[in-house]
């Protein structure tokens, strides 16, 4: 009945507007596949991940190729939550020695963001090897859960904390700005393993898998065509005499301070001591390595200070030394030069003090270490008539002084160091005005005292100095790094200081061998070798003073250097000349032959006041 | 005429049969990529939806078949009564069907449901066919604002939507099935052919854009002020006679009526269909992560195919589950990953090409009944096609409807199968008898 004729253009509007509908959808089609390239991104984005291989960190040496550090494998518990139906918690929560409560909150951190039901997180880090074993047993019956192995740094001999340093997890700033490092990763956070940290931890391998939308793995992408194998580490060789390091280490027990010990032909360092220290096995990580990290951090010794890099001590008489090079290297005095000592510097009223001894020469002076004599020395060296003004004599003293290292970082391997202070005129003219002070007013740095510092590495490196006789090789504690024992090319390279006249050296040197022959480490020869060496005692304001000595031996082609500085207490030559003597008998010799010495050091204890052979010092 | 039946294929037209036949093949394959797993690589294991789907096919091509056997007057003679047949099995299941996500749509029977919103889409058409080809809803007369005059005219246009409304308010208030229930607005395709006025189509169109533009708009105030100087600034045009100022002010207090009644509608509808309707607008912000995700995972595995896909079985978006309903409402996103630009063109070019030919076929029958059959055909056919690859490409809001013979499900298979069959069985008959 439909009036057909009348109606039959319809058909063509109908199909005129089907096929434009569908023309729309074929250009948006080919705008969002062809045109537009960001969800090709996205899904790759989507369905792609990066899954990361860990590679072994490499192993530390010592110089005579002795095991410092290595790796212990260690045992994660990793848990998928939503798989852990039917597991058996009970028994669970028995082996891992957790209570119900703590199950169930691990479990709530499992399954919230960034984590997921789905998707694997770590439920107990660094098990024990027992807990391990225990757990491996059941592990059938733990539903969801599996090991996961891992690897965490382990160290033969509890020893050189400091040095060696220790690793972490990588902080969010550090995140930040390196690629290479993604939360939860570790990093080495102090010493060698901070430094030396590229080479250490290897390169990451990266598989790329393919996931599915909750996050669980399918299969490799590409059948693994753009995956990278891990690189382990590489193995450090480091300068340290482990043997020297343990027993330096146990004489400087239960005292405060630090001991550097440096071979000078090359600038290694054979010891790194900072006391009291710990056992580096404390911090590798686990459930303990927080609570470890805390009681060391509290602890009012500071144990986690690194004090012969950051402690600023002042060097006292030791400092003497270098007043003798630079005094004779502009030639104001002489080997046999020789000033009055009142029982003190006469012009300042007697002030600094000295102790009573015979009157004396340059070499006599270091031997007896006058105070009056280097304060003369330091007056002769700020005034001499070339400066026209006193200020331009002060600075010539001081940048001869830097030349040796104090007020400098020496550019040593090991982070965190501190500069120490040698102070500038800037410095005196905002505490004595402008013209409110003269060589007089500052007379006791020339005996190592008032504002000048310097860390123990510093003090090591100029008696490293004067060994070598006028240059030295910045201290360093690594010396190959990987397979072709390669290192840094700062440290074979020498540094001059401002004093190269050789009788300069023989001078000083003299007056050293002297302090052991006849002077302040009477009672500490070295036996069968010849030593030279230098007492101090830092007045400082917080107590005691601090006891300074530093030595190298033999004379003649020196082999070893050390300083050693036991805070708060008193004279040089009593509790750090023994440190520094015994130690140079071990390197020396291979043996200590002064038992009960060895045992009088050992045994004391300076922080608690255990001692009853404090002498009072000047 | 006797010996020509014999032959159950006697003027099948074969080309439709053979664009079915690989649609159906080609849904298949696409479902056994989007739902692929290791585990399961047979594409006959009846365990997954892929072997559960060769049991639909091979159940479609029985009804096929069956439906080709069948004398074609059966269709006309019972036209009402499949209409009341499926009314009360659409009532019925709400009673006895199974819940699924909250609605009561399904019979279910072991392992395999129906649904039986999916018949009522060919048991509606048969209705309106052998309603409109004894019926007239041509209006010939001028439009008159006489009350009587609109009864008279549009009476058989209202019967006409009766029968396609009734289905939809059905499955839609009671069954909660919007995709379901929306697709037999289609229907006034057919009856736009048949003669429906203009002017219905022209206001159901301006509705829906101002529909649109008030939802955009946020001042409704000004939207209603800016319609009445449009309106109004007509008359610089038209005649100012009495008769065009009552129907611009009609016109305008429609329009304004729309507008205000927007928000209304709007924040009656459910939450997740006003979400659906603001991630198509990029109304207010929207969550990628919540109510985007679908359109934005579907827009990301059909943009990352590229021109020529990623290969058969190689998408990864679909076949770990990125996209949601990989298998049967976004079905097209596998083919988009994995065939590219041009696997997706000639799919929707196969479909178009299905629908225009039942124009073309419906167009050559003698009786009125097929030719309206045919277009009934078309129409729910492209109803599909536009919204599901609408909604899958960003363009549509999201309505749950499948992609005609290619979606998972035995359901719209089936429906979709005899739907297509009946019209195929009365156009091999189109030359036996007149109608």
């Amino acid at each position: 009945m439909s009036n057909n004729a009348q109606l039959a253009d319809r058909k063509l509007v109908i199909g005129g507007f089907f096929g434009l509908i569908v023309l729309i959808y074929i250009c948006r089609l080919f705008y969002i596949q062809i045109v537009d390239d960001k969800y090709m991104l996205a899904a790759q984005n989507n369905a792609l991940r990066r899954m990361t291989e860990y590679p072994v960190r490499g192993f530390i040496f010592d110089r005579n190729g002795k095991l410092l550090v290595y790796n212990d494998p260690s045992y994660d518990l990793v848990v998928i939550p939503r798989e852990t139906k039917g597991c058996d918690t009970a028994s669970l929560c028995e082996v891992l020695q957790i209570t119900k409560q703590e199950y169930l909150k691990r479990m709530k951190r499992a399954c919230q963001a960034p984590n997921s039901p789905r998707k694997q997180s770590v439920f107990e880090k660094q098990m024990s090897a027992k807990t391990y074993a225990a757990l491996q047993e059941k592990i059938y019956r733990f539903k969801g859960f599996f090991v996961e192995k891992r690897t965490v740094r382990k160290y033969p001999r509890p020893i050189a904390g400091h040095l060696l340093g220790y690793i972490a997890e990588v902080s969010k700033e550090k995140v930040a700005i390196d690629k290479y490092y993604h939360e939860g990763d570790y990093i080495g956070k102090s010493g060698i393993e901070k430094s030396y940290e590229e080479a250490l931890r290897g390169k990451k391998g990266v598989q790329l898998v393919i996931t599915d939308v909750h996050n669980k793995t399918i299969g490799r992408y590409a059948g693994g065509k753009y995956d990278t194998l891990a690189v382990p580490g590489q193995p450090l060789y480091c300068t340290i005499d482990m043997d020297l390091q343990e027993y330096g280490e146990k004489l400087m027990q239960g005292k405060k301070g630090a001991v550097v010990a440096i071979e000078p032909s090359t600038g290694e360092i054979l010891a790194l001591i900072s006391s009291p220290g710990y056992d580096p096995n404390l911090l590798v990580g686990g459930k303990e390595r927080a609570r470890n990290f805390a009681r060391l951090y509290l602890d009012s010794t500071l144990p986690l200070v690194n004090r012969a890099l950051q402690g600023m001590y002042p060097p006292g008489s030791t400092f003497k030394l270098i007043d003798a090079l630079i005094a004779q290297n502009d030639g104001v005095i002489n080997r046999s030069t020789s000033f009055p000592c009142h029982r003190g510097y006469p012009p300042m009223g007697n002030k600094p003090k000295c102790h009573p001894h015979a009157p004396v020469d340059l070499v006599g002076s270091v031997a007896v270490s006058c105070n009056s004599y280097y304060s003369y020395v330091f007056r002769e060296i700020t005034d001499q008539k070339k400066y026209p003004h006193f200020i331009d004599g002060y600075n010539h003293w001081r940048d001869m002084v830097r030349t040796f290292g104090p007020g400098t970082h020496l550019g040593t391997d090991l982070p965190y160091d501190k500069p120490g202070n040698v102070p500038s005129v800037e410095y005196y003219n905002k505490v004595f005005g402008k013209n409110g002070w003269r060589s007089n007013t500052i007379v006791s740095l020339g005996i190592g005292q008032a504002e000048l510092l310097l860390v123990p590495l510093q003090m090591a490196n100029v008696i490293a100095t004067i060994a070598n006789q006028g240059f030295y090789y910045i201290p360093h504690c690594v010396k190959g790094i990987g397979n072709n024992r390669t290192t840094d090319k700062r440290f074979t390279e020498k540094h001059y200081v401002g004093v190269q006249k050789p009788e300069a050296y023989l001078n000083v040197i003299d007056g050293m061998q002297m302090c052991f022959d006849a002077g302040t480490a009477y009672y500490e020869k070295v036996p069968g070798v010849v030593a030279c060496g230098k007492t101090g005692t830092a007045e400082n304001p917080h107590g005691k003073s601090h006891a300074v000595f530093m030595a190298f031996a033999p004379r003649d082609k020196p082999k070893i250097v050390i300083a050693c500085l036991i805070e708060n207490a008193g004279f040089g030559g009593v509790w750090s000349a023994p440190v520094v003597s015994l130690m140079m008998e071990k390197y020396l010799t291979g043996k200590v032959t002064r038992k009960a010495e060895e045992e009088k050091i050992m045994a004391v204890d300076l922080i608690h006041g255990k001692n009853l052979l404090t002498t009072e010092s000047h | 005429m006797r010996n020509n039946q014999d032959k159950i294929l006697y003027g099948v037209d074969r080309v439709t049969v053979i664009v079915y036949v690989l649609l159906v093949v080609m849904g298949w394959l696409n479902i056994y990529a989007a739902v692929f797993n290791e585990e399961h690589q047979s594409i006959f294991d009846t365990s997954q939806k892929y072997g559960k789907q060769l049991i639909w096919i091979s159940g479609a091509a029985i009804i096929a078949f069956s439906i080709l056997v069948i004398d074609a007057n059966f269709y006309t003679a019972f036209a009402y009564g499949f209409y009341g047949l499926f009314i009360i099995a659409n009532i019925l299941v709400i009673f006895l069907g199974r819940e699924v996500k909250g609605s009561r749509s399904w019979f279910r029977f072991g392992d395999f449901g129906i649904q039986p919103a999916e018949f009522m889409k060919f048991a509606t058409n048969l209705a309106l066919a052998k309603f409109l080809s004894n019926q007239n809803i041509i209006v010939n007369q001028q439009f008159r604002l006489r009350f009587k005059d609109i009864i008279k005219n549009y009476k058989n246009t209202f019967i006409a939507l009766f029968f396609v409304v009734t289905p939809l308010i059905i499955i839609k208030i009671l069954q909660d099935e919007t995709g379901l229930a929306i697709v037999f607005i289609a229907f006034i395709i057919v009856l736009y052919r048949e003669g429906l006025s203009v002017n219905f189509l022209i206001f159901g169109i301006l509705a829906a854009i101002l529909f649109v533009v008030s939802l955009l708009v946020t001042q409704t105030s000004s939207l209603v002020l800016s319609l009445g100087i449009i309106s109004f600034s007509s008359f610089l045009f038209i005649r100012r006679s009495r008769k065009n100022l009552i129907t611009v002010t009609l016109i305008f207090l429609s329009a304004a009526g729309v507008v205000l009644t927007t928000n209304y509608v709007y924040n009656h509808l459910e939450p997740h269909q006003k979400v659906r309707i603001d991630v198509l607008l990029g109304r207010g912000t929207v969550d990628l992560k919540k109510e985007g995700y679908n359109v934005n995972q579907a827009k990301i595995a059909i943009g990352s195919g590229g021109f020529w896909g990623k290969g058969y079985l190689q998408g990864t978006q679909t076949k770990y589950d990125f996209v949601p309903e990989q298998d049967t409402d976004f079905i097209f996103c596998t083919v988009g990953e994995e065939w590219g630009f041009i696997g997706s063109t000639v799919v929707i070019f196969l479909e178009l090409f299905l629908i225009l030919r039942m124009i073309f076929l419906a167009e050559r029958q003698r009786s009125d009944f097929s030719r309206i059959y045919g277009y009934g055909v078309a129409a729910v056919l492209f109803f599909h096609l536009a919204v599901n690859i609408g909604m899958t490409i960003g363009l549509m809001p999201v309505i749950g409807i499948p992609l005609p013979f290619f979606s998972y499900g035995g359901s719209s298979l089936w429906s979709f199968t005899i739907l297509l069959f009946i019209f195929i069985k009365l156009d091999a008959n189109r030359l036996l008898i007149l109608r």
